[in-house]
């Protein structure tokens, strides 16, 4: 008796503590974003309130509502810009490379720079595209050039550049597992029956690499989403991200007015995310 | 010999290029931190030598970056120890299907995927409503775990799935209990994976920046001392400092790899 309610306890107990850790820093935070987010601020300190101030505020403000648009664009290119690098890399991987110990390898090589500083990675850009940078020197000594391109650093350009590069692996990983479980036997199959090259790609390892795509494209949009410090440090003082904004506001200690934002903010990204799982079906690859 | 299509070619071409892509920024602090005294931000490079490496430990340089490498240190040690903790667990528990058992796989995801800004603001808030004043021991802590933990948990999901039940149930046929099961049985065997998980959870942590930028109080982590310092530090002691602490996440990972490879191998030969 005894010992049948601990084989129907035992998962409960040792869940717990993952449940307790995310409940406490994660769920229990956002709540509280929730809350503070109809409190009222007067200058120097929030007060408890139900008002919809500081939404009203953030819809009435063109300057908020650009911002808005303009991470948007980020979310976009660099969401494309990752998929179409990242695809062909993890096709590359999985078809192209047939002995598993290289594929591991291979893997392995894009794999570790996300496990390092993002700080670091993202500095190491600036002596590459800076004014006096390798890219310019590089440029004008082959005589592309006159004089050194602005846009290569503290520009939109800079940061689309920046947030590929720390995030594409989150795109690669998911496209790269899902091509690896397509049956290769479909696409034999595919090619006795006179499929050519593209309608193999087509028909059968586009469709079936979807799931991979859809998860990928979910991690690359949220982390963009909110993303700060590479629109601060590769952006220059005028580009402007929401993440920005709410950061900016912590820093004047507006939290009701950061917290509306950030609320809004985590609305559009569910939406996202939501739309993306409604066109693609991702539980098989859970 | 198999014959190579030219698709081969033009992707091997488009991958080489990518993996430039992802490691020739770095490169290029390595080199332009071996620069000699005369160094500066950019190419050329006028001599070569370890005098920025120095720089480094030259207070005046950079400001003391020492502390915040011992908290990083300390940090990653209390994070890497909870998290491999806590994935093992409920990695264990997701082996049978319980009540919530999805409700929890998805709030780890979401831990993952949530905007990063609403961890730093949602610990900022909670902090100053209860009255605690932010600390990177306290709400830089739960920031890391948020981050850290669901990567932990989703490797080892990976990791116990692989994980033959069948060694367990042969010592529970035995009459060990469950404690003894897994000190005796389980622990062993996936104990070079879990030095593994725990070497990768250490350098997520000891990376962290994004999430505990807002949190970590009066007193900063490496990355935050880092970053505090490019728009401050002009010279190339910063590089040479990104340097080292990139060669200290790499020799990490690479020691994960190596665990992990090394001790599977023993296991199955």
């Amino acid at each position: 008796m005894m010992s049948k309610h601990w084989s129907t306890l035992k998962p409960y107990f040792l869940a717990a503590p993952q449940a307790i850790a995310l409940a406490l820093f994660l769920v229990f935070p956002i709540v509280l974003i929730g809350v503070v987010s109809f409190w009222e601020f007067n200058g120097y300190s929030m007060t408890p309130a139900f008002t919809l101030d500081n939404y009203i505020g953030i819809f009435t403000s063109d300057v908020t509502l650009k911002t808005y648009l303009n991470t948007f664009k980020f979310v976009g290119w660099v969401w494309l810009a990752t998929l179409l690098i990242g695809y062909p890399v993890a096709y590359f991987l999985s078809f192209h490379i047939t002995k598993l110990k290289w594929q591991v390898l291979l893997f392995l090589i894009c794999t570790i720079p996300f496990w390092t500083s993002n700080i670091i990675r993202m500095i190491s850009w600036v002596p590459l595209l800076g004014k006096e940078g390798l890219v310019n020197q590089l440029l004008m000594g082959v005589g592309l050039i006159d004089a050194p391109l602005e846009f290569l650093l503290y520009s939109d350009f800079a940061v689309v550049l920046g947030m590929v590069h720390l995030y594409i692996i989150f795109m690669i990983a998911p496209i790269f597992n899902s091509l690896m479980r397509i049956d290769r036997t479909l696409i034999t199959a595919a090619e006795d029956m006179g499929a050519s090259g593209f309608n193999v790609f087509k028909e059968i390892i586009l469709p079936l690499s979807a799931p991979g795509i859809a998860i990928g494209s979910i991690f690359v949009v949220t982390l963009v989403m909110g993303e700060f410090i590479t629109v601060r440090l590769m952006g220059g003082g005028q580009a402007a991200s929401v993440g920005k904004l709410i950061q900016t506001q912590i820093g004047s200690l507006q939290y009701p007015l950061a917290a509306a934002n950030a609320i809004i903010l985590l609305t559009v990204t569910l939406l996202v995310v939501f739309s993306i799982l409604r066109v693609v079906n991702i539980r098989k690859e859970l | 010999m198999q014959k190579r299509s030219l698709s081969f070619y033009l992707l091997a071409i488009f991958f080489g290029l990518f993996v430039l892509f992802l490691y020739g920024p770095m490169i290029t602090i390595f080199i332009l931190s071996l620069q000699g005294p005369d160094g500066t931000l950019t190419f050329p490079i006028r001599s070569f030598g370890f005098y920025w490496l120095g720089q480094v430990f030259q207070e005046q340089r950079v400001g003391n970056f020492v502390e915040p490498w011992q908290r990083s240190i300390v940090l990653g040690a209390i994070v890497t120890l909870l998290v491999a903790t806590m994935a093992t667990l409920s990695a264990m528990a997701f082996r049978q299907r319980f009540r919530g058992s999805t409700g929890l796989f998805y709030l780890t995801i979401a831990a993952l995927i949530v905007p990063s800004i609403l961890i730093s603001l949602g610990l900022g808030v909670m902090f100053q409503i209860v009255g605690w004043s932010t600390n990177w021991m306290t709400s830089g802590l739960g920031a890391h775990l948020t981050w850290a933990l669901p990567i932990a948990f989703l490797i080892m999901l990976g990791i116990f799935n692989r994980f033959n039940p069948s060694y367990e149930e042969a010592a529970k046929d035995l009459g060990a209990n469950d404690p003894k099961t897994f000190w005796e049985i389980v622990l062993p065997l996936i104990l070079p994976s879990l030095i593994g998980v725990s070497l990768l959870t250490f350098t997520l942590s000891y990376d962290e920046f994004t999430r505990t930028s807002l949190v970590s109080g009066q007193y900063n982590t490496l990355p935050l001392e880092i970053f505090g310092m490019t728009t401050n530090v002009t010279s190339p002691a910063l590089y040479a400092l990104g340097t080292l602490t990139t060669l200290f996440s790499f020799t990490m990972i690479i020691l994960a790899y190596i665990t992990v490879s090394r001790l599977n191998r023993r296991q199955r030969g």
